[in-house]
């Protein structure tokens, strides 16, 4: 039977219709063969829209429906379920994209309408080979798995656990608690970091329904949406946490020291250690890179000490294998090494630090146990806040960090707070927008504290005058007032750049994900998806997909988290039916596509000597259709013949 | 049939004569062939005029083996002329069923063709720069050569054709599956192939491994192969997974990586794409540097892929300089 074919071309409001003459495009669709009907609307995806689908597909007995309008990641699956609705396969629709490939990009209204043409005549042409195909569904694992215990993971972690959802949380420090744990106070409230960040921490470690394993990383991932198997790598901690009752006597007790990851290098802590006193777990680790025992072969100080006798010396790394039906990545961020940035005197001057190192100074737990001070163990008289340090700067990252401005007032308002020392900020733009932020921003301006519009140049201890002797120089245009400021300091510090995880690359291969061009990684949807991926069943939390403060981090866990549960409240998921297909008569077990699948959706029937396509992990990428040299593989719903007839449309208009 | 013999025309156009050697090739089955059929058209074998065929009756004939490409103006008038008198058209070789190496002359066209044939090659003594002309006045007469074109086309290009005998040449035992099934009459639905379904790797006993990989690409020349171990594997350009099969594999078995005789694999838009896209794909170079050196050690990729299948591939020809 020959295909009857309806196509309905939007005018989206005028996003298309303003540059296409959509009604022309109705009007040549009309004239081709096995158009039965053809007509324009406002807005296709509206209900009308959608209802005159369904209408027509009854009435004019259409068995192939082109909707020409948005691109199909827009509304595919819209018009998709309402062919479905009307009882038509709903992979006899094709959709046309003349949006972004047509009216956005084009001006001559006259040339746009032609190719909006050329494009819905290439939907036909491909409509017409359509054929029906059959969705299946999977279940989906009730267990999620979040990875990265920061602030966003843990906040997404409670909530799924509470929504009574399993939850296994991969960290791989010693301590859950992520960047917020260093922090000291919080913009704008100036409330303790530790103390609003640690009852979240116990209590998710504490959660029955969360599996929590430190120390550990996630290794390989396969599988798809509902059914993802994760191979974790628990290291070696030589402390077995069943015994230890995390008395803290080896803490004590042991006589190496190494330099301190969670004190930025301020002081030591030592080889068997936590990463801070209130981590979760509570349980020390040795570190086997500085114990003593493992570099030089004997010393087990601690082991002597320890009553419980909780030291293991043999243990080894486990691997653990978890079944899960959602992903949450939260790895957050890394900050931009400020030595890189050798204009600033980052590691030439001991007294410029870095933000995160003025945490740490001012945090009780601190090396200075709270007090500011410089390297010489005195008081500042003068301090010199640099913002955007490798951000919005087309040599370094062109983004804006997003939370220096604010820490950057907050750490202003302690130096006024706890010492004597005049505070100057080096601003290009103050950038203060959340909840609060202004209103803490026009604080500060009371507080005595020297705003230099203009972005500090340099840093130098070379002296101009006997003022700047034995001091810091900081150099800045005041752009304000049109001229160039020296101004001697005693401590500077750099608000350096928010950037991704350095393993940010290899981290989005395991999971799937790519990258944008800052590097972060990529959602979805910029706008209306921010917390998923290109891969479904794998979401976003927190900061590893941009800069984010602490209260955009929680409500991005949240999010994420919320989409993950709808997921697996689901119970189960459609998976793709676009897949490829392998032709058994055809292949002749070559195996040449064996390794080139990036989902490892292809295996081998050893007894009948040809390949095999498991379409529940196949998303009809298409690479092994291309690669199989025997044109033993179809990409079903992509197929050659579908593919040829819009190559040969194009060229017959 | 078994009272009235089968009658047979073979022809040659663009085509090495190996297609007809191959025919003898069967040996003393020849015999049998005779007995079952007379044999009203052999150019080769035979002594025949163009007036012998204009004077049979449409559908006098029984079956016609075609072999060759048609590329001038001849070839094309007797492949047409002998479509109206025969009911069975074959195909017959490479050259017929794909255009076969003549083919690869669409990678140029008459005027460069004739600028290189009778102008520089190595071997071309030409001082005058004579070239053939269709048409020449002579006291006696005109005299015609028949028009060259600018593209090689496959018989089914050409005319409507039944039945495909691929292979460069046919191997005798293809050669006498068609035969056989013609005189038995029992010959598959017309459009058939008279060769296997799967791919020349499915009959070749060289060990596969699990993941395929190639380090470097080589000519047979460059390396001796482990007789073992799957040529493509070692790097050669085996076309056998992107060729249909039927022929036994019978290169790959000696040493040879398969040159594709027997064409595209069915349902193949583009055999030369098909292979080369494998073979890429499972180039084991990780960084663009070492894809761009290996793959240049791939000399003459368009001979090399499209070897026998050039007109009938999507590419079918190179762009013509006008
Ligand atoms: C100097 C400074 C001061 C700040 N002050 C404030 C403030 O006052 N108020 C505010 O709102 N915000 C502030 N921020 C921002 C705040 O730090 C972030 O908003 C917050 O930490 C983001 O949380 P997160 O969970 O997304 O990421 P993170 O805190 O970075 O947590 C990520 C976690 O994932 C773990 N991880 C990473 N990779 C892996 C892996 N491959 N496998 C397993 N685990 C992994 C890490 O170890 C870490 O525990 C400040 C930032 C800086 C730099
Ligand atoms: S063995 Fe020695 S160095 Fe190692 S953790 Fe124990 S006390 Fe420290
Ligand atoms: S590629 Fe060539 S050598 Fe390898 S299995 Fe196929 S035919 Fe045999």
């Amino acid at each position: 039977m020959e295909p009857r074919v309806g196509v309905f071309v939007c005018h989206c409001g005028t996003n298309i219709a303003g540059v296409v003459d959509v009604a022309r495009v109705a009007e040549a669709a009309r004239t081709w063969a096995n158009v039965v009907h053809a007509e324009d609307y406002k807005f296709m995806c509206s209900d009308p829209g959608q209802a005159m689908v369904k209408q027509a597909i009854l009435r004019h007995k259409i068995d192939r429906v082109v909707v020409a309008a948005c691109s199909p990641r827009m509304h595919e699956a819209t018009f998709r379920k309402a062919c479905a609705e009307a009882g038509l396969n709903p992979y006899l629709f094709e959709m046309a994209n003349i949006r972004e490939h047509c009216s956005w990009v084009h001006e001559d209204k006259q040339a746009a309408t032609l190719k909006a043409i050329d494009i819905v005549r290439m939907a036909v042409a491909k409509a017409r080979l359509l054929e029906p195909l059959e969705t299946r569904s999977v279940k989906v694992e009730p267990k999620a798995l979040v990875v990265g215990g920061g602030v966003a993971g843990i906040q997404a972690a409670l909530n799924l656990a509470n929504a009574g959802i399993k939850v296994v949380m991969v960290e791989r420090q010693q301590s859950i608690g992520g960047r917020m744990a260093q922090l000291d106070k919080t913009f704008p409230t100036l409330d303790c970091s530790a103390c609003i960040l640690t009852p979240k921490m116990v209590q998710v470690a504490q959660h029955p329904n969360v599996t929590l394993y430190t120390c550990a990383e996630v290794e390989e991932v396969s599988g798809y949406v509902g059914n993802f198997d994760v191979t974790i790598r628990r290291k070696a901690t030589y402390v077995d946490p069943d015994v230890c009752t995390a008395c803290g006597i080896c803490l004590e007790k042991c006589p190496k020291k190494t330099t301190s990851e969670f004190e930025e290098g301020l002081t030591t802590r030592k080889a068997v250690y936590r990463l801070f006193p209130q981590a979760v777990p509570g349980k020390p680790v040795v570190d086997r890179e500085s114990c003593t025992y493992f570099v030089n072969g004997k010393c087990k100080v601690c082991e002597r000490f320890c009553e419980p006798k909780a030291f293991r010396w043999d243990d080894t790394d486990k691997v653990v294998h978890e079944r899960v039906g959602a992903i949450l990545v939260a790895t957050g961020y890394d900050l931009y090494d400020a030595s890189a940035l050798g204009q600033w005197g980052y590691g030439r001057f001991p007294d410029v630090i870095t933000g995160i190192e003025f945490e740490r100074l001012n945090n009780a737990t601190g090396p200075t146990g709270g007090r500011i001070l410089k390297k010489d163990g005195t008081e500042p008289k003068s301090v010199a806040i640099l913002h955007c340090v490798g951000s919005r700067d087309r040599n370094y990252k062109e983004y804006c960090s997003r939370v220096c401005c604010m820490y950057s007032l907050k750490f202003a308002h302690l130096l006024r707070e706890k010492t004597a020392a005049t505070v100057w900020n080096f601003y290009i733009d103050m950038r203060c927008f959340g909840k609060g932020y202004e209103e803490f921003y026009n604080r500060l301006l009371h507080e005595g504290v020297k705003f230099v519009r203009g972005k500090a140049a340099y840093v130098t201890d070379q002296p101009a005058n006997d003022d700047e002797k034995g001091r810091l120089v900081v150099s800045a245009e005041a752009t304000t007032l049109g001229e160039v400021l020296r101004v001697p300091v005693d401590m500077v510090i750099l608000a350096s750049a928010v950037t991704p995880q350095p393993d940010a690359p290899a981290v989005a291969r395991r999971f799937g994900m790519s990258l944008s061009p800052d590097g972060f990684f990529m959602e979805k949807h910029p706008k209306l998806e921010p917390f998923s991926t290109a891969t479904d069943g794998v979401y976003l939390a927190g900061a590893c997909q941009g800069p984010k403060d602490i209260p955009d981090a929680v409500a991005h866990g949240a999010a994420a988290a919320s989409t993950a549960m709808a997921l697996i409240s689901r119970g189960e998921v459609e998976v793709e039916a676009a897949t490829a297909q392998v032709t058994e008569g055809a292949c002749s077990g070559c195996k040449v596509c064996q390794d080139i699948c990036p989902y490892a959706a292809i295996g081998f029937d050893g007894p009948k000597k040809v390949a095999t396509i498991n379409p529940s992990l196949c998303k009809g990428c298409g690479t092994c259709v291309a690669t199989c040299p025997s044109s033993a593989i179809v990409g079903r719903h992509f197929t050659d013949q579908q593919v040829l007839a819009q190559i040969s449309a194009l060229f017959a208009g | 049939m078994a009272d009235k013999k089968l009658q047979f025309a073979i022809y040659w156009a663009a085509s090495c004569g190996g297609c007809d050697v191959a025919i003898l090739d069967v040996n003393e089955k020849i015999l049998d062939i005779a007995a079952a059929a007379d044999i009203r058209l052999w150019p080769v074998a035979m002594d025949f005029k163009y007036k012998d065929v204009e004077g049979w009756a449409d559908g006098e004939i029984d079956v016609c083996l075609f072999n060759g490409a048609v590329r001038n103006s001849e070839q094309l008038h007797l492949a047409r002329l002998l479509r109206r008198k025969c009911k069975v058209m074959v195909a017959f070789g490479a050259c017929a069923c794909f255009g076969g190496i003549p083919g690869l002359a669409n990678l140029h066209d008459r005027k460069s063709i004739f600028e290189a044939v009778y102008g520089y090659t190595a071997s071309t003594v030409n001082p005058e720069g004579t070239t053939p002309q269709p048409h020449l006045k002579v006291p006696e007469g005109e005299l015609t050569l028949p028009v060259f074109f600018d593209d090689v086309y496959s018989l089914s290009q050409v005319i409507p054709v039944e039945y495909y005998v691929p292979g460069c040449p046919p191997t005798p035992d293809t050669i006498m599956t068609a035969v056989t099934a013609i005189v038995t009459g029992s010959l598959p639905p017309p459009g058939a192939t008279v060769a296997s379904d799967k791919s020349v790797c499915h009959d070749c006993k060289r060990k596969k491994s699990d993941k395929p990989t190639i380090k470097r690409f080589h000519r047979p020349f460059e390396i001796v192969p482990d007789p073992e171990q799957c040529l493509l594997e070692q790097g050669f350009t085996c076309m056998g997974s992107a060729s249909r099969g039927g022929c036994g594999a019978l290169c790959p078995a000696v040493n040879m990586p398969c040159r594709g005789c027997y064409g595209p694999m069915p349902g193949s838009l583009d055999p030369g794409a098909d292979a080369l896209a494998a073979m890429t794909s499972i180039l084991a170079a990780s960084d663009d540097a070492t894809v761009a050196a290996e793959t240049a050690r791939l000399l003459d990729p368009l001979g090399t892929f499209y070897r026998f299948t050039l007109p009938v591939s999507v590419l079918g020809r190179a762009p013509k300089a006008s």
